[in-house]
């Protein structure tokens, strides 16, 4: 079972208190289309991704990425159970959506610069750690029931 | 999660993979036709030279603080320190360090068109005395975009991230290039 300090777990929860989802999701999903190109696999139907403008301007896209984001929120309110909470999710990326789950961590580095653009020096060192430790524990938890 | 994405069809043959970001030509054909070119097009090797000239007067402190960010996020990497009296994020001599090797990197786009003749002593040092896991360069990359989307959130846009990304990827390449 994950360990989380206080300092930890009050951060997560200022965070996800604190960050505009329909920015931060958005953003977030638009970054990782755009920087790692080949995760565009997975959104076929999605219309036009043909370029980083494309992209920014796709409003499926940023639907998704606010869906996605949210997607965090059970990990927030139930942080002593993430890989439990994942567990339906998890089978779902793998046996529905056949989602590399290398590509989670990409998301989760795409989340992580997203908040800093919006955040600026308020993002401190020991933010980001929790943060991106948070991350982590729901990246390995979504990749845990692939076979 | 996204209802409609994935019905089981194969979408592997992704034919948009060639054109992103207006590049020139990605796909270099000749010889062997797994010669794929990732390295940086015209365009983005402008948009790295132009984004690293805006950056140049805050470079210093996106050096310091990248590495501070490295041994506060990934732990493990103050294993490189030891011989360091406080390798903790924001001390001094991490600061000093992170300084260092922005230079380093703004050394490096100076010598965009050819980073591994340009960097081969470099890599030497890497390779023979430092023997830092090429892993770590990656960290520290990720530590310096985050870095530089927070002191330069307006500028940082997704166009200038993947140029950025893929030059510190080039660059990392070009350090490890001695190491086997």
């Amino acid at each position: 079972m994950v360990e989380w300090t206080e300092f930890e777990r009050d951060t997560i929860k200022d965070i996800f208190s604190k960050i505009d989802y329909d920015v931060v999701g958005p953003a977030a999903l638009t970054r990782c289309l755009v920087v790692y190109p080949w995760t565009r696999r997975y959104f076929g139907n999605f219309g036009a991704l043909y370029n980083a403008e494309a992209i920014m301007g796709n409003e499926m896209v940023a639907n998704h990425g606010k869906k996605v984001l949210h997607g965090l929120d059970r990990a927030v309110k139930n942080m002593d159970h993430i890989k439990e909470s994942y567990c339906e999710l998890s089978q779902l990326h793998s046996d529905q959506f056949h989602v590399d789950p290398d590509n989670f961590r990409l998301l989760a580095d795409c989340l992580a610069i997203a908040i800093a653009t919006q955040w600026g020096s308020a993002f401190t060192p020991d933010i980001q750690a929790a943060f991106q430790k948070f991350l982590s524990v729901v990246v390995f938890s979504l990749g845990s029931q692939y076979h | 999660m996204n209802d409609d994405c994935n019905d089981g069809d194969d979408d592997a043959d992704d034919d948009d993979d060639d054109d992103d970001d207006d590049d020139d030509d990605n796909c270099s054909l000749e010889g062997n036709y797994l010669n794929v070119n990732m390295s940086l097009s015209s365009k983005q090797k402008a948009t790295v030279k132009d984004f690293f000239s805006k950056m140049s007067t805050r470079s210093d402190d996106i050096g310091a603080e990248a590495l501070s960010r490295l041994v506060a996020v990934y732990p493990q990497t103050k294993s490189y320190f030891s011989h360091w009296k406080d390798a903790s994020p924001g001390s001094a001599p991490v600061r000093k360090h992170g300084i260092t090797i922005m230079g380093g990197v703004y050394d490096a786009v100076g010598k965009i068109d050819d980073l591994k003749g340009g960097l081969l002593s470099l890599s030497e040092l890497h390779a023979f005395m430092l023997r830092v896991d090429p892993v770590n360069f990656k960290l520290l990359a990720h530590c310096m975009l985050v870095c530089m989307s927070m002191i330069f959130p307006e500028e940082f846009t997704p166009q200038v991230h993947v140029a950025v990304d893929k030059f510190l990827a080039q660059l990392a390449l070009a350090l490890a290039e001695k190491y086997r």
